[in-house]
């Protein structure tokens, strides 16, 4: 069995474990078969990121048919790296689950897993397909698992967020499934590298630029780029906690990639930077959700709230570097996809902790917490570093990227507007930290106990790698690279 | 010095950061982190005069810690001016210590623990700014230090100290994250590379009005080096115990911040490529300005900590002044002022804390005749303020000497002037309370009882009082020293 065979079963797996986990007893054999699927996912896309970085393509016809014809994966250094945050994040997320779990779903947990992992596959098959339509069918088995896992919430309003969540992303898909029938009504073909050869040649027809329309509109909605962000607050404060640390680091990052995959790959960055005007249309995008977002998150009294605020602005600084649409740029975007699914996961899963203990995420309970959960509070303190973007962290990394790109790009201005939601980021973090470490216990607040080593080490685990891979790029840059360069078609840089 | 163990210059860096955990884990203790604290400082000051050995016979130390991003490295190097400002720190750490205790102590402070673990973190990162080999790995430890010295100006935890701390930590942050750090990447950006070179790196890389805004972003950037209008957190910062003032705001921080500016001045721009640039003349005279609206302040405090804070101002703008006058001399006078100022300030800072501690009393006017409870105090504070006046026999004539030579050099009369203007206000700021508490008669209704401080207080603040006295007879070895940076070694 060569690599090439194995790599559908990166999706393949979660999707059979899923069906087998749903009627699993108990609490945690669920967990552990979970567990196990989702390693050998992740171990799999490692060897298939290895594969590719070296600008292989890997092609698996499913069912033998030809790819013009049949259902083509096809995977390069782009969707690989994507592929491979997913898988590692869902093995790491999965660390932290239980304890977290067992708090806040009452009776058996096989349902939630099998769902988690309905999310999981429905991630990666976005990831790998070449397939337009594909994309689309797992887009919607990954969309309405994860609605029912937002559901879950222990808060009542969760129900509200996931319908809410519920409405949003189904106008998005339909909007994308909108584009994908022009699309095909005039090439005739849903693979994506047939519809990169066709679509050049009738770049003058109006069916095709409505089609790259409500292709960006619609992942634009399940990527939460602002003004279209409006879902994501609720459906991350009201999900459990465990969802909303898994959906933070990947669900929006699988979105940007179909995003850039269409523009870049599809339809190519001639027609969608040139003929169209998406490159500014993107740029005032994400400079309004860096500012809106770090804005509205600088007042949010709900942690989780704040820091999914936070997360649309973090949207903003990935969709920035894609609208330079260069390969800095790109670079800069792919970067911060990796690493901002590193800073948030650290950050949900230290207030995940806190809410473990305390039941609450109000900024005004947490006051004076610092000395009675310091290895909780010390990890996000840390992780806060990280989304400001100090140096020898991740956040540091993806922003040097991203002014870089600027000024090569010409755009020295940019830089401007890069610092001051750095300087917000500074605030709302600090905000934080003041409370829990220069603010006094409010009286009659009960002694609170550090929270356990289950949820601790995982969300340690994650800060560490916050600080090594600030330090050492090697791999996050080269991949980040490669993918940028194959999206890019193979290193050049765009027009 | 090539007696002393040499060690690799992370090493040394990572000296006080290890006595600060230790110091942090024996927080329960006091004699565990007096103990810990001497231990540090002592071990500290071997290696980094360890260092001077081999840097002096023109060894090259350089050590390439991690390569972050291909050619942007986390590394250290031992240079002159690096050598000369951690052996400042250095050695005035482990006369600051006993100091520290014995304030501390008979001050009635808590949280000993946290105090000293800070403190120990900012000489750290004080010996990381001062062995940086790049300006990535100096802004990080620059970093460091701004907020490692944060609980140490609110150590005592009132309202007031709070916000003095917080003006303290947003200014150096606001300046360092929005000024200094886009210009770092744009530098970047332009030459490729970080690391510091004699001659500079922006020559020909970049266009005039580049160049020209990178210097404006930069010298404001470094808002430890206090140009106005990015000085008020020094003020602000006087809220902190006096050790924390005398070994912090006299010497580490502030002299960490016109550290930066000579590096920069030297090895980034160039003093031949600052000569071309627009905007030299602009800083240059916005430093200038500093330098005398500062000591009119100043003489107008009565409060004695603020009145050295604002001379302190006035002071870093001197060696400002030295790294754009665009001469070699200057810039030599520049660096020998960052010593002569360091051993003459926090000579000032410690008697001013010695006099608290015995006499509870903050400001100059209630000084009369105190010269004859505290002698030595007040003998000190005396000799200290001739250092920093400029006066013989105290090492501060010499850096004076060479400022002045280098603004005739490079023909700057009007700056020439302002210093010699700038000595006058010095005089007229620093002398009065010498004069008040040697020639003044004690005040009838003083209490009895009022005597000298704590020996631990009063030995060091004698030491160093002591220190600017050899320093007059010794600044040949640190004109030696500054002037390798541009011959190329040490002849």
């Amino acid at each position: 069995m060569t690599l090439l065979d194995l790599m559908p079963f990166m999706m393949l797996a979660p999707l059979i474990g899923s069906g087998f986990v749903a009627v699993l007893p108990g609490r945690a054999t669920p967990w552990a078969v979970t567990m196990l699927v989702c390693l050998s996912s992740a171990i799999i896309a490692a060897a298939v990121l290895a594969e590719t970085l070296g600008g292989a393509t890997m092609s698996y016809p499913f069912g033998n048919w030809p790819p013009p014809i049949g259902i083509e994966y096809r995977v390069d250094a782009a969707n690989a790296f994507v592929a491979f945050l997913v898988a590692a994040m869902a093995a790491v997320t999965l660390l932290w689950a239980p304890k977290s779990v067992a708090v806040e779903i009452q009776g058996r947990h096989g349902t939630f897993y099998a769902l988690f992992l309905l999310v999981v596959a429905g991630l990666l098959g976005i990831t790998l397909t070449g397939d337009a339509f594909n994309v689309f069918v797992f887009l919607e088995i990954s969309s309405l698992a994860s609605y029912a896992l937002i559901a879950y919430g222990q808060d009542r309003r969760a129900l509200l967020a996931a319908f809410r969540y519920l409405i949003m992303g189904t106008v998005g898909a339909t909007f994308f499934l909108i584009g994908i029938a022009f699309l095909y009504m005039v090439t005739g073909t849903l693979n994506m590298a047939d519809l990169a050869e066709r679509l050049p040649a009738m770049s003058d027809n109006n069916a095709v630029r409505a089609a790259l329309a409500f292709i960006v509109v619609g992942m634009g909605l399940k990527l939460a780029l602002l003004p279209l962000h409006l879902w994501l607050p609720n459906a991350y404060a009201y999900a459990p906690n465990f969802v909303t640390v898994f959906l933070a680091g990947t669900a929006t990052k699988v979105a940007l990639y179909v995003m850039l995959r269409f523009a870049f790959t599809v339809f190519g960055p001639d027609y969608s930077f040139v003929v169209l005007p998406l490159s500014t249309v993107l740029m005032v995008l994400a400079l309004a959700g860096m500012f809106a977002g770090s804005w509205v998150a600088m007042f949010q009294i709900h942690l989780k709230r704040m820091l999914a605020y936070s997360s649309v602005a973090q949207v903003g600084y990935m969709v920035l570097g894609v609208s330079l649409a260069t390969l800095t740029g790109l670079t800069a975007a792919f970067l911060h996809l990796f690493n901002h699914a590193l800073i948030k996961t650290a950050l949900f899963m230290a207030v995940g902790c806190v809410i473990y203990r305390t039941g609450s995420a109000r900024l005004d309970d947490l006051r004076g917490l610092g000395r009675q959960m310091p290895w909780t509070l010390t990890a996000f303190a840390l992780a806060g570093l990280s989304i400001i973007g100090v140096p020898t962290t991740v956040g540091f990394i993806s922003k040097w990227y991203l002014v870089l790109a600027s000024i090569e790009a010409g755009a020295w201005w940019l830089v401007v507007f890069l610092v001051i939601t750095s300087l917000m980021a500074l605030y709302y973090i600090w905000r934080v930290i003041e409370a829990a470490w220069f603010s006094p216990r409010p009286n009659g607040a009960a002694e609170m106990r550090e929270a356990p080593l289950a949820l601790l080490i995982p969300t340690w685990f994650v800060v560490s790698l916050n600080f090594y891979f600030g330090l050492d790029t090697r791999l996050t840059v080269g991949a980040a690279r490669a993918a940028a360069g194959a999206l890019l078609g193979d290193g050049g840089s765009a027009p | 010095m090539s007696w002393l163990p040499q060690l690799a210059p992370l090493t040394v860096v990572l000296i006080p950061f290890v006595g600060a955990i230790a110091i942090g884990f024996a927080a329960g203790s006091r004699q565990w982190i007096q103990r810990l604290s001497w231990l540090t400082s002592g071990v500290f000051l071997v290696a980094v005069w360890g260092l001077a050995g081999p840097a002096l016979s023109g060894e090259a130390l350089e050590q390439s810690v991690w390569e972050i991003l291909p050619g942007l490295t986390i590394g250290f190097a031992v240079e002159p001016l690096g050598l000369l400002f951690a052996l400042l720190a250095s050695t005035l750490w482990i006369l600051a210590t006993p100091y520290a205790i014995g304030y501390m102590t008979h001050g009635g402070y808590t949280n000993l623990g946290r105090f000293f673990a800070c403190y120990a973190i900012a000489l750290g990162a004080a010996a990381g700014i001062a062995f940086a080999d790049n300006l990535l790995t100096m802004f990080v430890f620059y970093e460091i230090l701004s907020v490692s010295t944060y609980p140490l100006v609110a150590h005592d935890g009132s309202e007031k100290s709070k916000r003095g701390a917080r003006t303290y930590l947003v200014l150096l942050l606001l300046t360092s994250i929005c000024l200094w750090l886009p210009a770092m990447i744009w530098t970047w950006a332009a030459t490729g590379t970080l690391t510091f070179t004699p001659g500079g790196i922006l020559a020909g890389q970049v266009t005039p009005a580049t160049g020209a805004l990178l210097l404006v972003l930069f010298m404001f950037g470094t808002g430890k080096a206090a140009l106005m209008p990015f000085h008020r957190w020094l003020p602000a910062a006087m809220v902190a115990p006096t050790p924390v003032s005398a070994l912090l705001h006299a010497v580490a921080v502030v002299k960490a911040g016109v550290f930066v500016v000579l590096k920069l001045a030297i090895y980034i721009f160039g003093l031949d490529y600052l000569k071309t640039l627009a905007t030299t003349d602009f800083v240059l005279y916005v430093a200038t300005f500093t330098m005398l609206v500062a000591s009119l302040v100043a003489m107008h405090q009565d409060n004695l900590k603020a009145r050295l804070a604002y001379s302190t101002v006035s002071q870093l703008s001197y060696i400002v002044i030295g790294a754009l006058l665009t001469s070699q001399l200057a810039a030599i006078g520049g660096g020998m002022h960052m010593l002569m100022h360091g051993f003459g300030k926090i000579t000032l800072f410690f008697c001013a804390g010695a006099i608290y501690l015995a006499s509870k009393k903050k400001k100059v006017s209630e000084l009369d005749g105190l010269g004859r409870k505290m002698p030595i105090t007040m003998s000190a504070f005396f000799i200290g303020a001739m250092c920093v006046i400029g006066l013989p026999p105290t090492g501060g004539l010499w850096s004076k000497w060479h400022l002045v030579s280098g603004a005739f050099d490079a023909g700057h009369m009007l700056i020439l002037a302002a210093f010699l203007l700038s000595t006058i206000l010095n005089i007229a700021y620093l002398l009065p309370p010498v004069l008040r508490a040697f020639l003044k008669p004690l005040p009838a209704s003083e209490q009895p009882g009022i005597k000298e401080a704590p020996w631990l207080c009063v030995v060091p603040l004698s030491l160093t009082a002591l220190g600017t006295l050899v320093l007059f007879v010794l600044a040949q070895r640190g004109f030696d020293l500054m002037a390798s940076i541009f011959s190329g070694g040490l002849a």
